[in-house]
């Protein structure tokens, strides 16, 4: 409990096996508040399954995984540690495309989960303002009666973020977010997301490198499911380590 | 908040529909009542049982719309719920019988004499009291639903999977009131009712009555889905539709969730089927036959689900045709009906309603932009892919979640 | 011309044997002691059989036997006695045929009841001294059966010169359930007596304690008891086993109906409500080439199964084919509406039977190795739920070396794991859809000629099936046959288990609970696939 003071996100000595394939094998990271932290590697090292373990979606085999330094996160599932503050954006976008963007962030707005507090819920004039602000923020706000299905695929990732930010988490855990991004939504994106990491913190997983270089943060490697190399990209991408198992020549 | 909620449940729709429902309540059996026999607009006695019973079947696909068309959740075991409530029903209405069965007995049923039985089992106490048996109509259902769906959804049974043990559970039902030494009439169920609330049970005023005290169950219906759906929750329970582990990560407790929507509509197809029983005069196990809750499914199927209107003209219409085919060409009726599930599902995923929608959304296309290139319609793209948006949620086979 | 046809003269028959065997009579006087039979009163036909009985000579069985029959004649005509079966007449020493009964002048010699039990008593002790193991066995038994005073020194005296293991052993449960059953033995033998039966009675065991029991003291009483306890819990273990058989009977047919149902879902993700019609399309296979083969060729009926197991396959496959490329293939990743779809088709399916065939029970007979039952050790086993049992191994193996040793097995289960990726392999999954949709639709049809041998045919044969199965395929999981075995014998001994106690209608509902109570703790099944591949 000590090690995990003072950190958002403590994982240690974490594994997990499918079927016998280990998945994650001793891997141990630690985010710290308001940090930044992108994490990179190749296809299967581990990183969505990484996601997955943080969210309660999958239970690890062994190691240790807390929340801002006291919660334990094997021991609670997924609506549980969502209400804690962890938000997630998956891999693929994944909007409520048969439903409107307004409403796709109404539901994702921080407010009581409760049965009967969302059946009677309206929305307060203090709730609408923070939609539309955020609705300027991803620039959705001429779409917000549009069904989220009609979203372009970089509309529907501004979407999903959009959504993170209506959570109003303490962590966010940010997968690929700008898979199918033009150049300048990229840019945007790199920018939104360091905004964010002054006031939470936020771990990002993603390929791109020049995107990976505009967060200009700590950056991890995975490899095989656990920690390859760390320190800033270009200590990283040094490694030879790292060039021989995931950078390539 | 509730008078927000209410206010909200009143869109422009749901006002047409309570409208007309609490109009033909009125209006049908004053025109079975008021107008003689014989005259123009007279309406016979049996339309009115029939119609009556066809508004318990609309109530009743439309509780399973509210779970599976908005929360995408197949029950195959709805006729459970119904029959449990007309069971609730039935033993009021038996217990009305007093001594004026065959063996005369004062509060044993005639089939408890029957069986040599002593004295009422627990089970049956109170029934003799009309606000009882509404308790138990609303109770019994709800409290099953509840506690089915407590275990299934904690655990995460989805798909194809809830689907089949829904119908085992109507199965096992199905069992188990089929024993005699249960207490609820065996394979003949409960019949030969002669009151209700003190009046004669085939009198045509009372089939007036229930005639409509259906519509007026239905109306509320309408209201209370329309209210649900229109909700944050409502919005929630599709999200979990197409998205359910996504809702999970916004921090919505899914299984709660379902839990609600499935209890609610256990209770409405709860009073939907003590609405029924006194309108057919029996409740026997054959109700709990899994067979008739998955045509309950195609009901909602036909008119549209995921709408509040389309189970409502599903259930009528394709019971008309029932009671059409069964009448006229008995052999044909099973090939009908199974050829209605394949061409539903082939083609007309929507229903009905979905049918009228795109037929609406075409012309006013026309009307408005004859020379603009059509938008790429949400319905358009899902047809080209081959899907319906309502079940974006599993495009991949999956058997479970 | 021996009388050993006849099934009355069983003892007759083994004197007979005897007699052959053991050569010349070595008592001079058996003959005369015979002969003078015929004009003995009923008192002095007493003291002869006492006589016969103490030569102890066991070639004087023979007409002992007819005697107790009344098959012991004189002849008119000559004063002799003789044996008469069947219409002929023998002599009563050497068992040579003397002639056609039917034109001599023949009466029979009569005897009491009294005297009838004597000559039981001794032709007993005159088998028992038989020099043929069989005969002394034979005549152990029957002794065992018949329990009296005069056998006790008998079994005694056999028992003091028995060498063999097994007439031996017959021979002490004799005397032992003598023993017991007789007022007047002293309670140490009685003691010694109880294990002995205890052991060796059989089935009657209990009956021979519990009638000993009514008598006995208290001393004798508890040693009674405690042996009958025992016999009692080694019965409820032959039940036990013998319930275990019927469960793995009901789970073999379980497994036959399942396997099908579980390679399609387990492939596709598509729930077949229709399986149950390819079962009961199965059973009519059946009921028309047994049909035909009334009608044309009655001698081929013996081999009617193996001719509707081809068929029925094929029908059934290509009939399951033809869906999935006409309406299936149209639904998928739609699972709830392939359901449903899949639903109408089998209300289509049962509509048409019922059409052609007509709604009530069609007759389907079971060829004459299907037929009738054995028993194996305990074990009362019906020939055609044994078969049953071996078929469906036999389904199962074959499966399984579909599923792993061919290309189509190799591509089905790839598909199973990850369709995506299968397909980008280059593997053509619409074909492997259609062609695991044939299979499992075709193994229905095999499932359904061998419940046409143990159920009605009618219309709604697969849907009384169609529940049971899906219950195994969710008990056992997904992708995994041995999961669906392991599931069908599980809910079928389960299912047995239960009904004694619980009924058979609330047996089920009890399985049903079980297994929703189950799928909390393992939401996908026994054998279930792990892994992310699996979740998204």
């Amino acid at each position: 409990m000590n090690k995990a003071q003072d950190t958002m996100l403590y994982l240690d000595g974490v594994s997990v096996a499918f079927d016998g394939f280990k998945a994650l094998n001793n891997l141990s990271i630690i985010v710290r508040p308001a940090e930044m932290l992108a994490i990179i590697g190749p296809n299967g090292a581990g990183k969505t399954t990484m996601m997955d373990i943080i969210t309660g979606k999958t239970r690890p085999d062994a190691g240790d995984v807390y929340f801002d330094g006291r919660t334990d996160l094997t021991r609670l599932d997924e609506a549980a540690i969502a209400n804690l503050g962890i938000g997630r954006k998956f891999q693929k976008p994944t909007v409520f495309e048969s439903q409107t963007v307004w409403d796709n962030l109404e539901m994702a707005l921080k407010k009581p989960r409760g049965i009967f507090r969302t059946l009677f819920y309206s929305a307060s004039g203090e709730d609408i303002a923070r939609i539309e602000d955020i609705l300027d923020t991803v620039r959705l706000a001429d779409r917000r009666d549009d069904l989220a299905a009609d979203l372009s695929h970089g509309q529907k990732q501004w979407l999903e973020i959009g959504m993170l930010l209506a959570q109003d988490p303490k962590l966010l855990l940010v997968d690929e977010p700008v898979a199918g991004m033009t150049d300048a939504e990229t840019v945007e994106t790199a920018r939104l997301l360091k905004e964010i990491a002054e006031t939470r913190s936020v771990v990002v997983v993603e390929h791109d490198m020049s995107f990976v270089r505009d967060l200009a943060t700590r950056v991890v490697c995975l490899a095989e499911g656990s920690v390859l190399a760390e320190g800033t990209l270009d200590q990283v991408s040094a490694n030879p380590i790292v060039i021989e198992r995931y950078l390539g020549r | 908040m509730i008078t927000q909620a209410l206010l909200r449940a009143l869109d422009k729709k749901a006002i047409w529909l309570v409208a007309i429902l609490l109009a033909l309540a009125v209006a049908v059996p004053a025109a079975n009542l008021l107008i003689p026999a014989g005259q123009p607009g007279h309406v016979p006695t049996y339309i009115v049982t029939l119609f009556g019973k066809y508004l318990t079947y609309a109530m009743l696909a439309l509780a399973l719309d509210l779970v599976w068309g908005y929360c995408g959740i197949l029950s195959l075991g709805h006729g459970a719920f119904f029959a449990l409530g007309g069971y609730a029903m039935g033993m009021y209405l038996m217990r009305q019988i007093g001594t004026r069965g065959v063996y005369a007995h004062p509060t044993l049923p005639d089939f408890m004499v029957f069986l040599n039985w002593r004295e009422l089992p627990w089970y049956w106490q109170g029934f003799d009291q009309f606000w009882f048996a509404c308790l138990m109509i609303v109770l019994v259902p709800g409290l099953l639903a509840f506690v089915f769906g407590f275990f299934a959804f904690r655990s995460r049974v989805t798909g194809v999977y809830l689907s089949i043990i829904t119908q085992a559970m109507t199965f096992a039902l199905l069992l188990a009131f089929f024993r005699n030494d249960m207490g609820f009439g065996g394979n003949n169920g409960l019949t030969d009712f002669k009151d209700i609330l003190g009046q004669p049970v085939q009198a045509a005023t009372t089939r007036g009555a229930l005639f409509a005290a259906s519509a007026i169950a239905l109306a509320l219906s309408v209201l209370v889905c329309s209210m649900i759906v229109n909700s944050k929750l409502g919005k929630v329970m599709v999200a979990v539709r197409d998205a359910e582990s996504r809702t999970r990560f916004l921090g919505y407790r899914v299984e709660y969730v379902k839990l609600f929507a499935f209890t609610v509509s256990a209770i409405m197809a709860g009073i939907a089927g003590a609405l029924y029983v006194p309108q057919v005069g029996i409740i026997n196990p054959g109700e709990f036959e899994p067979a008739n809750s998955i045509e309950v499914v195609i009901w909602t199927a036909v008119g549209g689900r995921g709408t509040i209107v389309g189970p409502i003209i599903g259930a009528v219409l394709v019971n008309m045709g029932k009671s059409y085919f069964t009448g006229a060409l008995p052999e044909l009726w099973l090939f009908a009906l199974g050829a209605l599930f394949i061409f539903v599902t082939l083609f007309l995923p929507k229903g009905i309603v979905g049918l009228l929608g795109q037929w609406r959304d075409m012309t006013a296309r026309r009307e408005q932009a004859p020379a603009a290139p059509p938008p790429p319609a949400q319905a358009a793209v899902a047809a080209e892919r081959g899907e319906d948006p309502a079940t974006l949620g599993d495009v991949q086979p999956k058997p479970a979640e | 011309m021996r009388p050993t046809r006849s099934l009355r003269l069983i003892f007759a028959c083994l004197g007979l044997a005897l007699a052959l065997l053991a050569g010349p009579a070595r008592a001079q006087d058996i003959p005369g002691l015979i002969q003078s039979m015929g004009e003995a009163s009923l008192r002095e036909l007493g003291g002869i059989v006492e006589e016969l009985a103490a030569t102890g000579d066991s070639a004087v069985a023979p007409a002992l036997e007819a005697l107790a029959e009344g098959d012991l004649y004189v002849n008119e005509a000559d004063g002799r006695v003789v044996i008469v079966t069947r219409n002929r007449m023998y002599d009563p020493v050497t068992q040579e045929e003397i002639g056609p009964a039917a034109d001599a002048d023949l009466s029979r010699i009569r005897i009491n009841n009294s005297l009838r039990r004597d000559v039981a008593a001794a032709i007993g002790g005159l088998t028992l001294m038989s020099d043929n193991p069989s005969v002394r066995l034979s005549a152990a038994r029957s002794m065992r059966a018949n329990p009296s005073e005069e056998n006790l020194a008998l079994l005694d005296e056999a028992l003091a010169a028995e060498t063999d293991a097994t007439v031996r052993g017959a021979m002490e449960t004799a005397h032992a359930v003598t023993v017991l059953s007789l007022a007047d033995t002293s309670i140490e033998d009685k003691r010694a007596a109880v294990p002995v039966v205890a052991q060796n009675a059989g089935r009657e065991a209990i009956t021979i304690l519990n009638s000993a029991l009514g008598s006995a003291p208290d001393a004798l009483a508890a040693d009674i008891r405690s042996a009958i306890a025992g016999l009692e819990q080694e019965r409820a273990i032959w039940a036990a086993l013998q319930n275990v058989w019927f469960g793995v009977s009901l789970g073999s047919v379980l497994l036959l109906a399942a396997i099908g149902l579980a390679i399609t879902f387990g492939v596709m993700g598509v729930i077949n409500m229709a399986h149950g019609e390819m079962v009961m399309l199965g059973a009519y296979t059946t009921f028309v080439v047994q049909d035909v083969i009334r009608r044309n060729a009655p001698e081929l009926f013996d081999y009617s199964l193996a001719i509707a197991l081809p068929l029925a396959f094929l029908i059934t496959a290509l009939i399951g084919i033809a869906i999935e490329r006409g309406v299936i293939r149209w639904l998928y990743g739609r699972a709830l509406e392939t359901l449903l779809a899949t639903w109408g088709l089998s209300l289509i399916l049962q509509q048409t039977v019922r059409s052609i065939f007509g709604p009530t029970n069609r007759q389907v007979g079971n060829p004459s190795w299907m037929s009738g039952s054995f028993e194996f050790y305990g074990l009362a086993i019906t020939w055609n739920r044994f078969w049953i049992v071996i078929f469906a191994i036999a389904v199962f193996a074959a499966l399984l070396v579909v599923l792993n040793r061919t290309s189509l097995g190799l591509q089905m289960r790839a598909v199973t794991q990850n369709r995506r990726m299968a397909s980008a392999m280059g593997i053509r999954t619409p074909f492997v859809d259609a062609m695991t949709f044939g299979l499992g639709s075709g193994i229905a049809g095999l499932a359904g000629v061998a419940l046409s041998q143990i159920d009605n045919v009618s219309p709604n044969l697969g849907q009384g099936y169609i529940i049971d199965s899906f219950m195994v395929v969710v008990f056992g999981g997904v992708g995994n046959l041995w999961g669906t075995l392991v599931g069908a014998l599980t809910l079928g001994v389960a299912n047995k288990f239960l009904e004694p106690y619980a009924g058979a209608v609330l047996g089920k509902i009890l399985i049903l609970v079980l297994i929703i109570l189950f799928i909390q703790r393992r939401p996908r099944g026994l054998f279930a696939l792990k892994g992310r591949a699996v979740e998204s």
